[in-house]
């Protein structure tokens, strides 16, 4: 087969466009594809999740509303205090500049998971041992101070001065764990 | 350079079918995203903070002591050459980004390429496991462990509530993508593929062509991974997994045998016209190529063929790519050479079968 616009070539890209529900078969060689920029099918170009996540934000199906600079309020920025990330350039660009970016724009982050993963918004996989293994302790000294405070409250001193050894014990254990 | 030489040096383990449930699955792939808390993620960081991530991976190599990993190779791609990071992306074990886009990029490689491990692609750490056939949990395991090490080393990004913190939010929580690729001409000839398609995509997973996003299904294969990460144990993503694609592996045989009952002597001539196709041709494209593989495959499968291994589809659509064609070539090739070279390569691949 020969190339459809140099008439010359033999056609090596062969593909379909779809324009307003009208086919077109395309049949091009190497040369005017990359003259006519088809093989342009970068991760960063078209109909990609970066775009889409934009659209995402958005509770308000109003298409005019997407387009806007400042999908929340026009002069609040949001802005991560670790690596300068701005929400508006994270919808933009869909990635996340750095670990810290999650706290800071935390509130406007659960509709998005909860779109993104088929209405989940909390981890519930693998914890890392290390990283995990002081998350675990960390969880049980919260629980433990609770309880000491009730105990306390109910004037229940012995046992709450076992309860007391006990985070002492788990603190001592976070301490040594490196964190 | 001959071909015995050029195929060993170019086939990776998993290539080879003996995994379960070959004659329709080729591989099982598991990729775990990672990222270092006390660096700013690949997308927005500096030269510097690149080359500080990869001296700290290079760093703890050493202590890297489980199997697979043990004599794993360090590969900087800023020290590759343009084809050698080709033939890395046509085997699957980087992707074109790293090979292109990186800063401070890299790669470790075990030396059966059953695990490698890029640095600073999207994320700072990609771990990926391929093994051959419909083996997740296996790969799962393996990543695991692979994961465990450089964790003893290495302070992960992760909180309690949203796991694993990752550059692009579809990754977020378990950072895992399980994708098995399968061969499926019996589901293309009885059109049944566009509705299964369509029902896939509903479960929460995508399917795609052999070379991932917006790639065509070159010679019938097709790659359906998860899309769900988040709020999911990994157990539970590659039990779902293994559920949709044992479907797919039954509704697969099934199309098969139905085509055998109903046009027999035409299936069987359609298989053997595509292996004159691939011992006679001089000159051949990487699509027609791929069309005749999966042919000559289906009726290897299906006991047409007896004289040729089963591994030949999957050898064979990775070798007569591009890169490749132009690594056994020793040099450049224009489009209209590659297509003399493939069809040489497979002419020669299929004669070492039938000699032996």
């Amino acid at each position: 087969m020969i190339c459809q616009e140099c008439q010359k070539r033999p056609a090596t890209l062969h593909y379909t466009k779809i324009i307003n529900g009208e086919k077109i078969e395309m049949h091009l060689c190497e040369y005017c594809a990359k003259e006519n920029n088809v093989m342009n099918f970068d991760q960063s170009s078209g109909f990609s999740i970066n775009n889409l996540l934009a659209g995402l934000f958005n509770l308000n199906p109003n298409i005019e509303h997407i387009n806007k600079e400042h999908p929340f309020s026009a002069n609040q920025i949001i802005q991560c205090d670790n690596c300068g990330m701005t929400l508006d350039r994270f919808l933009k660009i869909g990635r996340f500049g750095c670990a810290n970016c999650y706290e800071a724009f935390s509130e406007q982050l659960t509709p998005v998971f909860r779109r993104l993963h088929g209405g989940n918004w909390k981890h519930n996989g693998k914890i890392p041992k290390r990283a995990g293994g002081t998350i675990n302790i960390r969880k049980k000294i919260e629980i433990l101070k609770e309880t000491l405070q009730t105990l306390v409250e109910r004037e229940e001193f012995e046992k709450a001065a076992e309860v007391r050894d006990e985070i002492r014990f788990y603190e001592k254990q976070l301490q040594e764990g490196g964190e | 350079m001959s071909i015995e030489r050029f195929l060993n040096q170019a086939v990776s383990s998993w290539m080879n079918a003996d995994g379960p449930q070959a004659d329709i699955i080729l591989t099982s792939r598991i990729r775990l995203a990672r990222n270092l808390r006390d660096f700013l993620f690949p997308t927005v960081f500096t030269n510097e903070e690149a080359n500080e991530v990869l001296r700290k991976v290079e760093n703890i190599m050493p202590l890297l002591n489980i199997h697979p990993l043990q004599d794993a190779e360090l590969l900087k791609m800023d020290l590759l050459q343009q084809l050698q990071k080709q033939v890395l992306v046509e085997k699957h074990l980087i992707s074109p980004n790293l090979a292109e886009q990186s800063i401070g990029g890299a790669c470790i490689l075990s030396p059966n390429e059953e695990v490698s491990i890029m640095i600073n692609e999207e994320d700072h750490i990609r771990i990926q496991c391929i093994l051959s056939g419909l083996q997740l949990q296996e790969a799962l395991e393996l990543a695991n462990a692979v994961d465990d090490q450089l964790e003893e080393h290495l302070d992960y990004a992760f909180n309690e509530v949203q796991g694993y913190l990752t550059s692009c939010p579809t990754n977020v929580g378990t950072g895992l993508r399980a994708s098995v690729m399968l061969h499926l001409p019996g589901l293309v000839m009885t059109r049944q593929i566009r509705q299964l398609i369509s029902s896939i995509n509903q479960l929460g997973f995508t399917v795609r062509g052999i070379y991932g996003e917006g790639s065509e299904a070159l010679g019938n294969i097709f790659q359906i991974s998860n899309q769900i990460t988040l709020g999911k144990s990994e157990e539970d993503i590659i039990l779902d997994l293994n559920n949709v694609v044992g479907q797919i592996v039954n509704q697969e045989r099934s199309a098969r045998e139905a085509i055998v009952r109903q046009s027999e002597i035409q299936l069987e001539d359609r298989v053997y016209r595509s292996l004159g196709v691939l011992m006679n041709s001089r000159i051949i494209d990487s699509k027609e190529a791929a069309n005749c593989l999966s042919d000559v495959r289906l009726g290897i499968d299906l006991g047409y063929i007896k004289n040729i291994s089963r591994n030949i589809l999957n050898e064979l659509m990775i070798l007569t790519q591009p890169g490749f064609l132009q690594q056994y070539a020793g040099g450049g090739l224009r489009p209209f050479e590659r297509d003399v070279r493939r069809a040489t390569l497979i002419r020669e691949r299929l004669r070492l079968e039938t000699k032996s």
